[in-house]
């Protein structure tokens, strides 16, 4: 390249830019518009699919009745409803402490070989296919239990939130400002009190956030429930017992041979999305309250 | 080091900018019987070939200094001398960094600071810091100035009440905090941030109160506030301020020291370190030849 002498530099011409740029910035943003219409083309077919299919066999007795034998017209899915949020309960009970407590290791002594090998072990079990995880909990919990129960069910599910509950705190905990930290170690506050007392409010909302997110995944896994909670079309709230979900109710019903249970799957699934956007939604409603 | 004899507290002189509001005068010690025994213990601190590293990074080289109790001791010197390294010995925030190694001696009162029996929660409890950027919790005004109290073990909720309110008055901030107690601190401009921070440290009552830069993220009017109760405070703490600011050094201290490169150059009086350097490198720094 021959060398141009800064003397000989011509200036600029400052023209706008040319025809050919001008198309292709019209293009660049109607493109991001259509991708941006795109992502809402699923939720908007899933809810119409839903709304289309599944309207029809909400009534008081779905959410009331226990399903009816077969052969028999009617009936609800009541313990399926209460089976899920059992099984939602039972694996928050279990995956948040853990997990915000890993979290808050990782976060506070995060520097460690330890560390690194908790960090590595989250991200590896976050890619864990969900069915792998049943099958897991078949061998760990089921069996050695001699039944399906529902502890096994919520044990599975525990352990898919946990990957996302530990790595969401580590980050929502670094985020607190270092300022807050040295304030609090100032005034003579010892570590554990710093961290109980100034880290954790300030990252509540964004731990909250992860959980209640971690929590709306969980609910609708179908194929961990498969091999540990299994289903039972009786009412049951017992933990040591097979339980009903909404997951594997709308599986079993969807696939059935008779049209009066394919309505009710439709139907299941209805209740189910509605129950998770209830969640999201709160949970937006709590998070904005407590970050303002 | 330069010995002089003793001249009229300069730091005396009227800031520039006078607050719009009076405020009140401390009516805390007026109201407090007893008020000599009521005053805290005279702690001095001090430094006897004092080292720090950062790794292998000297920040500290053989400092040794006193600073007597109940006065305003200014640490002057250009960035990366060393001047917070220094402060914040006092009160060994430096634990925080990893690496950091010391010898030699750092006093606080009869306290030997880094002694292995040194309890740094306890010792940090009686050298209070106020730090740059005003840091109160994201909390209520109430709740930031309670915590070091709450930390204390203070339940009752009346005598909670009682300091809370004595510290904001001590700080100055009181009749412009008093009827929103329960809004976020964060709402306040950054000068009341910062005298709420100095009120949060006030409230566990210290023996020292370290300052480091407290002006240099305010505006002029809130920086004259500061200082004005830097003064007033130095009657009943022992005060240690590090700025960047020579006026205000000038303004604020009885003594002053100045750092070079990690070495105590030059420590005096602080008219007589201003009017008569011992030191070309002092005369140099405060001519504004380098830094």
């Amino acid at each position: 390249m021959s060398r141009v002498r800064p003397e000989d530099l011509r200036p600029l011409r400052l023209g706008g830019p040319s025809p050919a740029r001008r198309a292709v910035d019209r293009a660049s943003v109607v493109a991001a518009h259509l991708a941006a219409l795109l992502v809402l083309v699923p939720v908007a077919l899933i809810v119409w699919h839903l709304l289309a299919h599944g309207l029809a066999g909400i009534n008081l007795d779905f959410f009331l009745h226990m399903p009816a034998p077969v052969g028999e017209a009617g009936g609800g899915m009541a313990n399926a409803i209460v089976g899920t949020l059992m099984l939602v309960g039972i694996a928050a009970a279990i995956a948040v402490p853990v997990g915000v407590g890993a979290g808050l290791f990782l976060a506070e002594h995060g520097g460690g070989r330890f560390a690194t090998l908790v960090r590595y072990t989250a991200d590896v079990l976050s890619g864990v296919p969900s069915i792998v995880v049943g099958v897991a909990t078949y061998g760990l919990v089921v069996v050695p239990m001699g039944r399906f129960s529902a502890l096994a069910g919520g044990i599975a599910l525990a352990i898919l939130m946990l990957p996302v509950i530990v790595r969401s705190t580590e980050e929502v905990v670094r985020l607190v400002p270092q300022s807050y930290r040295q304030a609090a170690l100032a005034l003579g506050a010892p570590h554990w009190k710093v961290v109980q007392q100034v880290v954790l409010p300030a990252a509540s909302a964004g731990i909250a956030t992860a959980s209640l997110l971690a929590l709306s995944r969980a609910a609708g896994e179908t194929a961990p429930l498969l091999f540990t909670a299994l289903g039972n079309r009786f009412w049951s709230t017992a933990l040591d017992q097979p339980i009903a979900s909404l997951p594997v109710f709308i599986f079993d019903y969807a696939r059935a041979p008779y049209a009066d249970w394919n309505r009710q799957a439709w139907a299941g699934a209805l209740v189910l999305l509605t129950l998770v956007a209830l969640v999201s939604g709160l949970l937006r409603a709590t998070t904005r309250r407590i970050v303002r | 080091m330069i010995e002089t004899r003793p001249t009229p507290d300069i730091a005396a002189a009227p800031p520039a900018d006078p607050p719009a509001t009076p405020r009140p005068s401390l009516p805390v010690r007026a109201t407090e019987s007893g008020a000599a025994s009521a005053l805290p213990p005279r702690v001095a601190l001090s430094a006897r070939k004092f080292n720090l590293y950062y790794g292998t990074n000297q920040a500290l080289r053989a400092v040794s200094l006193e600073l007597p109790a109940h006065s305003v001791s200014a640490i002057i010197g250009p960035s990366g001398c060393g001047k917070s390294t220094l402060l914040r010995s006092f009160n060994r925030m430096n634990d925080l960094i990893p690496g950091v190694r010391t010898e030699g001696v750092v006093q606080v009162g009869d306290v030997n600071v880094f002694a292995p029996a040194t309890d740094v929660v306890e010792l940090r409890r009686r050298v209070g810091m106020v730090f740059q950027r005003p840091n109160p919790f994201p909390k209520s005004i109430f709740e930031n100035v309670a915590f070091g109290l709450r930390l204390l073990g203070l339940r009752n909720r009346g005598e909670i009440e009682a300091r809370v309110e004595r510290s904001l008055l001590q700080a100055a901030l009181w009749t412009e905090v008093r009827d929103r107690l329960e809004r976020p601190a964060l709402q306040l401009s950054g000068g009341q941030q910062q005298r709420l921070c100095i009120a949060r440290c006030l409230a566990v009552e210290p023996d020292v109160v370290l300052m480091d830069e407290p002006a240099s993220a305010l505006d002029p009017t809130a920086t004259a506030r500061i200082e004005e109760l830097i003064l007033e405070l130095k009657a009943r703490y022992t005060i240690v301020v590090v700025t960047h600011n020579m006026q205000q050094a000038a303004r604020v201290s009885d003594r002053t020291a100045f750092m070079l490169n990690g070495e105590l150059i030059e420590i005096g009086e602080t008219r007589a370190l201003f009017t008569r350097p011992g030191k070309k490198l002092t005369e140099d720094y405060i001519t504004g030849r380098f830094g």
